[in-house]
């Protein structure tokens, strides 16, 4: 029996629109006030965790903040890299090469207006996208999800309804949180009524370009001892990749969600039942509706009828994209750690507004790249 | 004096284990790899079979006909080539493999056969793409 890891500090980077920072400054805001609630400085850390801070990022970050890591790692999940990093940080204390892991990121995407959805010039590497998916004009990435949207109401008759469902869901949840970039009134026929931009998916089905970020601490008891706030426990986790082309994607509506789920529960020892706040990336509307029949809240095919009951929503049966997500709240490009930035926050009690009452048990369930990759946390209040 | 090299030059250099699906492609034949040793059927190219791991697949042609596996209508001028909104789906070839591709002519959708035509690119070799099988060639 391994000993119990803790996520002992989590903060936000500033959100929304940030003009007088730059993304490393942000990091280093976000670490230390993280860092601060664990009751530890930067100068503890020794393994250090980011993804999309450029090349070598943990390089880059580390000098910035002054760390010279005995763990160091960039790895690229997309915008589920930050729970795979959980699982990583985990594996890594677990085998004494470090104490106390710092996951960061930031970024300035919608200042810097970076976000395109055009294909992007062939990078370093094997150029089979650039020959066999870019000549097509399948926008980036949204194209993807978009298949995926409409296989999955081909094959079990999801309605643009149900998906409009989680798109007016995260809106409530935004309009109890004051950092929430967008808190107007949403209705299901203003999701149905937008503009389309890759059928069955339209405006209002994608998430937010903002700025931001955030940071969180993985670390033992015995270093989390003078922590501000206490500390969440880390009861499982897990992470997986399906495909990065499209058309290797052997079914398009089965996530690796799927495979992080049944592991990351079944490490936690927990039913899909015993969770009391879902954290699901939504980067797209589809991308929620895999998660909760991949994950097991309900069966294949049925996440239709599962969202448009209003389990998702303030009051329901599970409450899920309590910030208000990607969709309301804020999505600077990645998503992951501010997922489990507001998981902790429930299972502390500190959402406000928007707390769910009596909550025990979350869930972060990270979506990445072209709907390849997953990663689920599952964290508890002792 | 060196001779300019050409655009076929550059493709080989950039992904020589691909390069004889665009050779096909000029001769309008739609090529996957099948395996020697199991008869396993992949696209895109490897230098090894997915299904049974035995070395060098062959290179086949393909019957040109598919059937839409799924398929999106975008509306974003992405494609100086087609005018939006424009189709591009994922089509299950007939002999297995699935490859992203755009429908040409009228709109199609999930579940209906489909056929092989090719767009010709000024720049790069033609493109296999696809077609309703019940309807005009475009």
């Amino acid at each position: 029996m391994t000993a119990p890891l803790f996520i002992a500090g989590v903060a936000e980077t500033p959100l929304g629109e940030v003009p007088d920072h730059n993304e490393l400054s942000m990091v280093a805001l976000a670490a230390r006030e993280a860092l601060a609630e664990a009751g530890l400085r930067l100068r503890d850390v020794d393994g250090l965790f980011v993804n999309y801070m450029g090349e070598e990022g943990s390089v880059q970050v580390a000098e910035y903040l002054g760390i010279t890591p005995r763990f160091s790692d960039s790895s690229d999940l997309g915008g589920a890299a930050f729970e795979a990093q959980v699982h990583h940080a985990m594996a890594a204390i677990q085998a004494g090469y470090c104490e106390v892991a710092l996951i960061a990121y930031a970024s300035r995407q919608r200042s810097r207006r970076s976000r395109s959805v055009a294909a992007r010039a062939p990078a370093m590497g094997v150029p089979i996208m650039h020959q066999f998916e870019d000549p097509f004009g399948l926008p980036l990435p949204i194209g993807r999800y978009a298949l995926i949207a409409a296989r999955h109401m081909h094959q079990y008759g999801t309605t643009r309804e149900h998906l409009a469902e989680i798109a007016v869901t995260a809106r409530l949840w935004a309009q109890k949180n004051p950092k929430a970039w967008v808190r107007d009134p949403l209705s299901i026929a203003d999701v149905i009524n937008a503009r389309p931009i890759s059928e069955p998916l339209h405006r209002l089905d994608c998430c937010l370009v903002t700025d931001g970020g955030g940071a969180i601490v993985v670390t033992t008891a015995a270093r989390a001892r003078d922590a501000a706030k206490k500390p969440v426990r880390i009861l499982g986790a897990a992470e997986s990749h399906t495909h990065w082309h499209i058309s290797q994607m052997n079914d398009l509506t089965v996530s690796a969600g799927a495979r992080t789920g049944a592991e990351a529960f079944g490490m936690a020892g927990i039913k899909p039942s015993d969770v009391d706040v879902l954290e699901p990336y939504d980067s797209f509307t589809i991308t929620v509706l895999l998660a909760l029949e991949d994950l097991g809240f309900c069966k294949k095919g049925e996440g239709g009828a599962f969202v448009a009951s209003g389990a998702l929503r303030p009051g329901g049966s599970l409450p899920s994209l309590t910030s208000g997500g990607g969709l309301s709240y804020n999505h600077p490009g990645a998503l992951g750690l501010l997922l489990m930035v507001e998981a902790v926050r429930q299972l502390r009690g500190e959402a406000g507004d928007r707390q769910v009452p009596n909550a025990k048990i979350a869930v972060a369930h990270g979506v990445g790249g072209l709907f390849s990759t997953a990663g689920t946390v599952v964290m508890a209040h002792d | 004096m060196t001779d300019t090299p050409t655009l076929d030059d550059a493709m080989r250099i950039d992904d020589p284990v691909a390069f004889p699906f665009w050779q096909a492609a000029r001769r309008h034949e739609l090529t996957v790899q099948r395996c020697t040793s199991c008869g396993h059927h992949q696209f895109y190219p490897r230098t090894f079979c997915l299904a049974c791991d035995a070395d060098a697949p062959e290179w086949v042609t393909c019957s040109g006909e598919a059937t839409v596996y799924s398929v999106t209508t975008v509306h974003l001028p992405l494609i100086p080539a087609i005018k939006p909104p424009y189709q591009v789906a994922l089509v299950t070839l007939r002999e297995g493999p699935r490859l992203l591709t755009n429908i040409l002519g009228r709109p199609c959708a999930i579940g209906e056969p489909v056929s092989l035509v090719w767009r010709d690119r000024p720049d790069a070799p033609p493109l296999p793409c696809f077609t309703a099988t019940n309807g005009a060639i475009p």
